[in-house]
């Protein structure tokens, strides 16, 4: 069972990486569940999802004590850093985040998702580069199953974009593999 | 058919749709916004009609219209746009007419906030606007069960010719689950021979709640109740999770119940042996899943995302024979299972 | 140092939650300086409509009240007649105006009520979302008409002014636009205008303002204002339709 925050502003693709990754578990045939906040806070400020993919039945779909958590910018990181879970996860895209995780009974991994996404020539798959370090870290869904979302849910006409998000999650995973 | 991954406002859309509403009047108001989106985007593929009225008092006056004319109806709005439909819905009881109204609930009183609540229990379940009325109340806890008690919302509707309101919260309408539409099992409905299609080759109709003569409007409310205390007797819903052996029993509905469930497993893994009632129905209210319960239990929790207005009903169908606690947060906050679980433990005399 | 520029005393000193771009805040500051220059402070009171401008209570440093969707007019109505001699204006968007409101706004320029009425237009609900307003144009695509607005389904935009001014009780009422500095110059001319005849007993004023909303167009600012002078301007003509002779 993993329940995970993503947590960014506005536009840095936080709430697609959730619903993706949602979508990939329930591929898998897991039960999966997401959701956004929502809010006049949207427009410009911090936004931020709750994903569930368990096995077992989903009690509660909201995540107070998060075992994942992607900060994309520092005021997530603030605000949802200090929730996770003992032995948790925090990922942080340290290209906006300078300082470093504050606790030393969680795992964090720090990762330049916005510098890899300009190397790819596509600045916005930085949510993507993050996606392939935390299914490489976690296991939670298989990275072909979220390929096979990101085809479900971008239409036709995008699909030109699938390639440079799928090489996104490849560096993101090849990051965190040759790291540590 | 494949699971779909769906918002829950655009599932209340599709469920409709696949449940035969061709109309749709709708006002826009956060949290539901997505719903006359969906409709105002999918209603035109199917042959259907949606419309954006110039207030929810207009957009129920509109379903008035339309389900006396025959047709299957819905509108959707959250708390204050409810409140300006309730002389609607009166009139809409009144008349007995079929419709389907959803109300995806925020925090109130007055504008309030938009995060989600439960705050509007009592004015669903208890009439809501003036007269003696009830409305036929689903609270569903997930995507999945609010799709299928859509689907047979309107089968109900007609079958008593009684609004059916669906009461989600913001988290319902705005979360993302896995839903499959599935057939639900139809009713033998008969034809609304009522309708005002055209009185050609027959005798007119006439929709209307107006009953000048005393007695006469007595004898309507009789009819009226005999309906509901039908929907009593037969149309109860809930679900018992781990009551079996139960002592602490706690109630909730909706998305409330779904944190309860996790309460009650760490709960039980605490060593509390705690069990969830889950009234799918809230009117009817499902006294009779009371009855169900076992001997152990020993004390009960009802817990709401307002300041109690279902534990009420829990009180009436306990009787007294246990202690009826309460707990709850308001406002748009959600309670988290911590909170929960200490307020149990207090009841239940700690951990043992 | 000479200061050239400030805040007027008529707005708090909160931050705005306006998108960026957005031309709420213009508007706020326009009738802020109107409250300013005719020192009536301390004897206005607005009532914050429900739209994107909810929080005006917040920004407007004079007694406010936040009304119900659409009642404003009818909330200033009753405050003015409790207090005949204080400021009273009421700041709607067209949703709330022109749609759920068009009950309340058509009485209370019927009956002469002594309010002014700032009336933002800006062709879309903003707070909800980007839906269709009674205001937005024939083939416009918001999230409700998402394949354009379509006249025969919904019918035609409304025009508040033109339709306010056939009242005999609308003393005052104009039509101005903020998309470039000129305009703004006027905007502020005619709110000064409006608080005027309602100081001066003449009867209800309303002052529409062309606005924009960058965010729901899905336009940079700077194209929405374009958008505005070129789209909306044409089905929206600027100009006065009723002014009382006391002050023309
Ligand atoms: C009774 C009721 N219905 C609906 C709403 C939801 N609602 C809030 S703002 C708004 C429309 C805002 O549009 P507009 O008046 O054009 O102002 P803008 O946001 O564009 O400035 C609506 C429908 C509400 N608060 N109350
Ligand atoms: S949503 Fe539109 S009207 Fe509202 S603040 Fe943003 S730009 Fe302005």
């Amino acid at each position: 069972m993993a329940e995970m925050i993503f947590a960014g502003f506005g536009g840095q693709g936080v709430m697609s990486m959730g619903m993706m990754l949602a979508y990939a578990g329930m591929l898998e045939g897991k039960n999966v569940s997401w959701i956004p906040s929502y809010g006049p806070e949207m427009r410009g400020g911090t936004a931020n999802c709750a994903v569930v993919v368990t096995s077992d039945e989903i009690g509660s779909p909201f995540v107070t004590d998060p075992d994942v958590v992607v900060a994309m910018n520092l005021p997530s990181m603030d605000k949802f850093e200090p929730r996770l879970k003992k032995g948790g996860l925090l990922i942080y895209n340290s290209s906006l985040i300078e300082r470093e995780g504050g606790r030393d009974d969680i795992e964090v991994i720090g990762i330049p998702a916005n510098e890899i996404a300009s190397e790819l020539g596509n600045s916005r798959v930085a949510n993507m580069v993050v996606m392939g370090a935390l299914l490489a870290k976690t296991g939670v869904a298989k990275p072909e199953s979220v390929k096979d979302a990101l085809r479900k849910v971008l239409p036709a006409h995008r699909h030109d974009l699938l390639p440079v998000n799928e090489q996104a999650m490849e560096r993101g995973a090849e990051y965190v593999s040759k790291d540590r | 058919m494949a699971k779909q991954l769906m918002k829950g406002n655009e599932a209340i859309g599709e469920a409709a749709i696949r449940a035969g509403c061709r109309y749709f009047f709708g006002y826009p108001i956060t949290p539901q916004n997505e719903v006359p989106e969906y409709m105002a985007r999918r209603l035109p593929e199917v042959g259907g009609v949606f419309l954006q009225a110039e207030s929810e008092v207009s957009a129920i006056n509109m379903v008035y219209g339309a389900a006396g004319a025959g047709a299957r109806v819905m509108t959707s709005s959250s708390s204050p746009g409810i409140s300006l439909k309730q002389e609607g819905i009166s009139y809409i009881a009144g008349s007995e007419l079929p419709c389907v109204i959803i109300n995806i609930i925020r925090g109130g009183p007055g504008l309030g906030g938009i995060q989600p609540a439960q705050s509007d229990y009592f004015q669903a379940t208890k009439g809501g606007g003036h007269g003696d009325y009830r409305l036929f109340v689903f609270a569903p806890a997930s995507v999945q069960e609010m799709v299928d008690l859509i689907m047979e919302a309107f089968d109900i509707a007609d079958y008593y010719r009684n609004p059916v309101m669906v009461l989600g919260d913001g988290t319902l309408g705005q979360m993302m689950e896995p839903v499959e539409f599935k057939e639900p099992k139809k009713r033998d409905l008969p034809p609304k021979d009522w309708a005002t299609t055209g009185a050609k080759g027959r005798k007119r109709n006439i929709i209307n709640s107006l009953s000048l003569v005393a007695e006469q409007l007595e004898e309507h409310n009789w009819k009226l109740q005999k309906k509901y205390q039908h929907m009593k007797e037969h149309e109860q819903r809930w679900e018992l999770y781990k009551c079996d052996d139960a002592e602490l029993v706690l109630a909730a509905f909706g998305t409330t119940a779904r944190i309860v469930k996790s309460v009650v497993n760490q709960l039980r893994e605490q060593g509390i042996k705690a069990g969830l009632l889950r009234p799918i129905t809230i009117f009817p209210f499902p006294d009779k899943a009371f009855a169900q319960l076992p001997d152990t239990v020993k004390a009960f929790l009802t817990v709401e995302m307002n300041t109690g207005q279902m534990v009420e009903d829990v009180r009436l169908a306990v009787n007294g024979k246990q202690p009826v606690h309460f707990f709850g947060r308001t406002g748009g906050i959600v309670p988290t299972p911590a909170e929960i679980i200490a307020k149990a433990k207090e009841i239940m005399g700690g951990v043992r | 140092m000479k200061v050239v520029f400030q805040r007027p005393t008529a707005l708090t000193e909160r931050q705005t939650h306006y998108c960026p771009g957005c031309t709420h805040g213009i508007i706020h500051r326009l009738v802020a300086e109107a409250i300013d220059e005719l020192g009536v402070l301390d004897k206005a009171v607005g009532v914050a409509s429900v739209g994107c401008s909810v929080l005006a209570y917040e920004y407007f440093n004079c007694d406010m009240q936040q009304a119900a969707h659409g009642r404003a007019p009818a909330v200033a109505t009753g405050i003015k007649r409790v207090h005949p001699n204080n400021i009273v204006f009421t700041y709607q968007g067209d949703g709330d105006l022109a749609s759920i409101g068009m009950a309340e706004i058509v009485h209370a320029a019927a009956r002469g009520e002594k309010i002014t009425v700032i009336f933002v237009n800006n062709a879309i609900y903003g707070m909800t979302g980007g839906q269709m307003a009674p205001t937005t144009l024939v083939g416009q695509k918001t999230t409700t008409s998402p394949y354009g607005r379509q006249a025969e389904h919904c019918g035609y935009p409304v025009r508040i002014s033109e339709l306010l001014a056939t009242l005999q009780g609308a003393a005052y009422v104009t039509r101005v636009s903020v998309h470039d500095v000129p305009n703004i110059r006027k905007a502020k001319r005619a709110i000064l205008k409006a608080f005027e005849v309602q100081q001066k007993g003449l009867g209800f004023s309303i002052v529409e303002v062309i606005s924009t909303c960058p965010t729901n167009w899905g336009m940079t600012p700077l194209e929405a204002l374009k958008w505005a002078k070129e789209n909306m301007l044409e089905y929206y003509p600027l100009g006065e339709f009723r002014t009382p002779e006391e002050v023309k």
